[in-house]
């Protein structure tokens, strides 16, 4: 039953609506110091020239996104300035907090979102109903993405949207327009980079072949197009390349965020700890470590008091070290099917072993990993579990009393959304071999039986269902139990344990793609 | 799976809660009546205040919606689910509840919540557990009294026809007089007490209207003066023989011929009646006749989408006075969407018959699109300095010719239902 164009627009367009409905309610909530960075930097690009946006020092907040974002706020500048000028001025306007910046600033999130809208669309318009709706709910109303975007104060509903359009050229098989994107997006945020050698293998494979002859020419082409991109974009830059550079790349920031992302340094780090611990009770000496790890890295002492001190370039080398079995699966079969499936994968092992991950940076798997999870009973299996972590592990990020309700809701609503909508697309059905897929719908099972049919129903085994009854635990702990307890000691505590909690799961998330990859 | 799409409407009404500024007005009285017993820091209120309003909402309003439901769907025995789940939708986002509640700052919802569940049970003939609930509505809230024609004469209508009549009276007597008792105990001991309870609860002093209300004393004060041509007593009386007189068509029908449907025209009936007809009404006092109207929303569709549109237009002045337009707009934005859901479903699926280029509908797209307009006229432009008040007056008077269409459909529809067809000068057919 296969829709027409016109009408899945208009249901696609229905959701966007509904969407945009909750977020305008949300304009007056809490709004990060993303918020002034966004501000300045409207200021930045549309009160001085080209040469000295990379230099600029009237505020903490400098540039340091790659320049078509610059381009993007100077375009938006253009608008700012007719609603109201104090916004794009550079002194007067800092820290500009009247009504006009806010809805303005507010409303070009939301209909920057319109870009993740033409993605999904790309990519949606070809699958079945029910799997259409279902990548829909995933993704227009993903909670986190509200959170990040329409609370918290961030322009990744349309980054994320290059990315989908991206990876719907490379499932179409072509190729160019994938590679192109990519370079587009990689302009826009350099962030993105981390998915690079997956397109970088895959488009070698994949477009570049056909013979040596025919191969080079291909690799040439696309060489050409996405320096050519690359040039539009730092060209204009040239002669002040290193200052961009060197704004763009700030490692002196040190190897956590203030709040600890959950990836794996977390547990590297408790793991130091509590070695030291133990080595101090045995009676070694162990030195207390001058840094620490909230701060930025001061010189080269490492704030770690056993384990070796961990530098960019390690943590570098440990996410291309966790990329290479994709990678050579990649290089073996590159076949259109998987692209979102690797490309979520990498930016999962970007974000397990990246040097000071915020953790934001968990959209960037979270998001496309919804393209793969429509795909089968597993993979709803696993998503659930995991959207529900990171948008957990988001939490923090809205610390305010009066937030608290809507990110709870938020969450929950989704969650049942996705249950609801996992169910009617998974249902039960009845032919006789199921009986042993009963076995694989356990979540602990490592068996991935790579059965994209629909047999089976949706069910969380035992524990899916423990890991959400602990995220209860854990937030009722911090919410309740820590300040009745203890009071104003350790404060730092429960937002370690949803680092923790949630950095199980992602570790767990990371294994099981793994897996699946490899079982492909 | 459209199914858990209510559980979102708990998601609204936090927001327009929890994002707005309140406001003061309704806000500082109740919080007045709060700190005469609780100490607490301005910040802390804000948020406790709105943090009350979300949960009695939660624990009475929503309960009573479910109940209304299962009522309602057992008697009509019909309806998918996910029709079942779109009128629960509809009925707990109702605009101007979510506004005037955690925007505005009331606790309309247990009242409203208590009123519906004394629905609810009527529907599945519990009568004795109607009427406690509905006293126990009546003493949160006096508005309630716009529903009490309504119950009053459904249920009697429904005594008459049982074997006892007198007795099942009289139970339903004892019943309210009970729960009344009750609920007044503390200021039961001295006659004094109980009067001065009373004349907080009505006071007459303050005139038969106030502000821009869309009501027949308001609307037509812009020709006959009301307040400079009589004296409050005998527009007291006024207003009363008027409010009866309006109420008297829908109740005649249900005490001849009670049915739950009939029932469910009759509190809309009765509650535009007094809406219209009665003395000292806020324009927030929409509310008791748009609830019955989301109740019946499944029925007729159209006409009730009108209905919500101009309830909310005719409190447009006073959301802009709070400062919550965007909400406003939001909410109105969420309205259009739900009512039109991509599967398009029950929408089109009644055509109530009549040609859809009849001179009618065209007169209303006009005043549709009319009224569009003065909302955005009534942001931008000022008022000329002799009439200061212009766009709310036309704002009033825009709504009120629809208030009264409706109030002559609705009672058209009440008295169709029965059967029948009493004074053909009542019987144009509006639409």
């Amino acid at each position: 039953m296969l829709q027409n164009h016109p009408e899945i627009c208009r249901h696609l367009l229905w959701f966007f609506g509904v969407a945009a409905c909750v977020k305008l309610l949300l304009i007056p909530s809490y709004h990060s110091t993303d918020f002034e960075v966004h501000r300045h930097w409207l200021a930045l690009t549309r009160s001085l020239p080209l040469s000295q946006w990379y230099s600029d020092e009237t505020s903490p907040w400098t540039l340091d996104y790659p320049p078509f974002f610059a381009y993007f706020e100077y375009f938006l500048s253009f608008f700012a300035r007719l609603v109201d000028p104090q916004i794009v001025d550079v002194h007067q306007g800092l820290n500009y907090e009247a009504d006009t910046v806010v809805y303005f600033q507010r409303i070009s999130v939301i209909v920057s979102d319109l870009c993740l809208v033409y993605g999904i669309y790309r990519l949606t318009r070809k699958l079945e109903a029910k799997k259409r709706v279902a990548m829909w709910i995933l993704v227009i109303w993903s909670p986190a993405l509200v959170i990040v975007d329409h609370m918290h104060f961030q322009y990744n509903g349309f980054l994320l949207g290059l990315l989908m359009l991206s990876i719907s050229y490379l499932q179409d098989g072509r190729d160019v327009m994938g590679g192109f994107l990519f370079a587009v997006l990689l302009c826009f945020k350099h962030l993105f980079a981390v998915a690079g050698p997956v397109y970088f293998v895959y488009l070698l494979r994949h477009y570049c072949r056909g013979g040596l002859l025919k191969g080079l020419g291909r690799l040439a082409a696309m060489g050409t197009v996405v320096v050519a991109v690359f040039a539009a974009a730092f060209g204009p830059f040239f002669y002040h390349i290193q200052q961009v550079i060197s704004r763009m790349f700030p490692f002196g920031r040190g190897l956590c965020h203030a709040y600890w992302a959950p990836n794996f340094w977390v547990f590297y780090i408790i793991l130091d700890k509590g070695l030291a611990f133990l080595l101090k009770k045995f009676g070694i000496d162990i030195p207390t470590p001058a840094a620490s790890f909230t701060g930025g890295l001061v010189g080269d002492s490492s704030p770690f008091a056993v384990l070796p001190q961990v530098t960019p370039l390690s943590t570098l080398i440990m996410v291309l070290l966790a990329l290479s079995p994709c990678l050579v699966k990649i290089w073996k079969n590159p076949h259109p099917g998987s692209v979102a499936r690797w490309i979520s994968y990498a930016y999962t092992c970007g974000f397990l072993f990246g040097w000071h991950v915020h953790e934001k940076a968990s959209l960037h798997f979270v998001i496309p990993l919804a393209i793969v999870a429509v795909q089968s009973l597993e993979d709803a299996q696993h998503y659930f579990l995991l959207s529900i972590a990171t948008c957990y592990s988001l939490f923090p990020l809205l610390y305010e009393a009066q937030e608290y309700p809507i990110k709870v809701v938020l969450l929950l609503l989704h969650s049942m959304l996705m249950w609801f909508g996992f169910s009617a697309k998974f249902s039960k059905v009845k032919p006789p071999t199921i009986s042993d897929n009963k076995k694989t719908r356990k979540k602990g099972s490592s068996s991935s039986s790579s059965r994209s049919g629909e047999e089976g129903e949706f069910v969380i085994g035992w524990g899916g269902k423990c890991y959400i009854i602990g995220i209860v635990i854990v937030e009722t702990w911090g919410q309740l139990l820590h300040p009745y307890f203890l009071g104003d000691k350790l404060p730092f505590a429960p937002l370690l344990l949803i680092s923790i909690y949630c950095g199980v799961e992602v570790v767990y998330s990371w294994v099981w793609q793994l897996k699946r990859i490899m079982a492909d | 799976m459209f199914g858990l799409l209510v559980r979102w409407t708990v998601s609204l009404h936090s927001y327009s809660g929890a994002g707005n500024p309140p406001k003061f007005g309704d806000y500082e009285a109740q919080r007045h009546w709060m700190e005469i017993t609780v100490n607490l820091p301005a910040q802390d209120w804000k948020l406790l205040m709105r943090f009350t309003v979300l949960s009695s909402d939660l624990l009475i309003f929503f309960p009573s919606v479910l109940y209304f439901i299962h009522a309602y769907y057992d008697v009509h025995s019909r309806g998918r689910k996910a029709d079942v789940a779109w009128h629960i939708l509809l009925i707990l986002i109702n605009p101007c509840l979510v506004l005037i509640d955690h925007g505005h700052f009331q606790y309309n919802c247990i009242s409203l919540g208590l009123a519906l569940a004394a629905v609810a049970a009527i529907l599945s003939q519990r009568d004795l557990l109607a009427c406690v609930l509905f006293c126990l509505s009546l003493n949160h809230k006096q508005m309630s009294t716009y529903f009490a024609p309504a119950f009053f004469s459904h249920l009697l209508g429904k005594c008459l026809r049982r074997k006892h009549p007198l007795l099942e009276i009289s139970k339903l007597g004892l019943v309210v007089l009970g729960t009344f008792a009750m609920v007044w105990w503390p200021y039961l001991h001295s006659r004094d007490a109980a009067l001065q309870v009373l004349s907080r609860l009505a006071p007459f002093e303050r005139g038969i209207y106030e502000d821009y209300v869309a009501n027949f004393w308001c609307t037509s004060s812009v020709l006959i003066k009301w307040k400079r041509l009589f004296p409050t007593q005998s527009l007291r009386l006024f207003s009363m023989v008027a409010t009866i007189l309006a109420c008297l068509p829908s109740m005649i029908q249900q005490i001849l011929a009670p049915s739950s449907k009939g029932f469910l025209y009759g509190l809309l009936n009765s509650s535009l009646s007094f809406y219209l007809f009665s003395f000292q009404v806020h324009e927030k006092s929409i509310l008791l006749p748009l609830l019955p109207a989301t109740l019946l929303a499944m029925e007729w569709p159209r006409p009730f989408k009108l209905l919500t549109h101009y309830a909310l237009f005719s409190m447009f002045p006073l959301v802009c006075r709070d400062n919550l337009i965007l909400p406003y707009i939001a909410l109105y934005a969420l309205c259009i969407f739900l009512y039109h859901p991509p599967g398009g479903r029950w929408d089109d699926s009644k055509r109530q018959g009549s040609t859809p280029l009849s001179l009618v509908s065209v007169l209303l797209t006009l005043a549709y699109l009319g009224s569009l307009v003065l909302h955005i006229v009534y942001l931008t432009v000022r008022p000329p300095e002799r009439y200061p008040f212009l766009f709310e007056a036309l704002i009033m008077l825009l709504s009120f010719s629809h208030f009264v269409l409706f109030a002559f459909h609705t009672n058209t529809k009440q008295w169709m239902l029965s059967g029948h067809l009493i004074g053909s000068d009542k019987g144009k057919k509006q639409h």
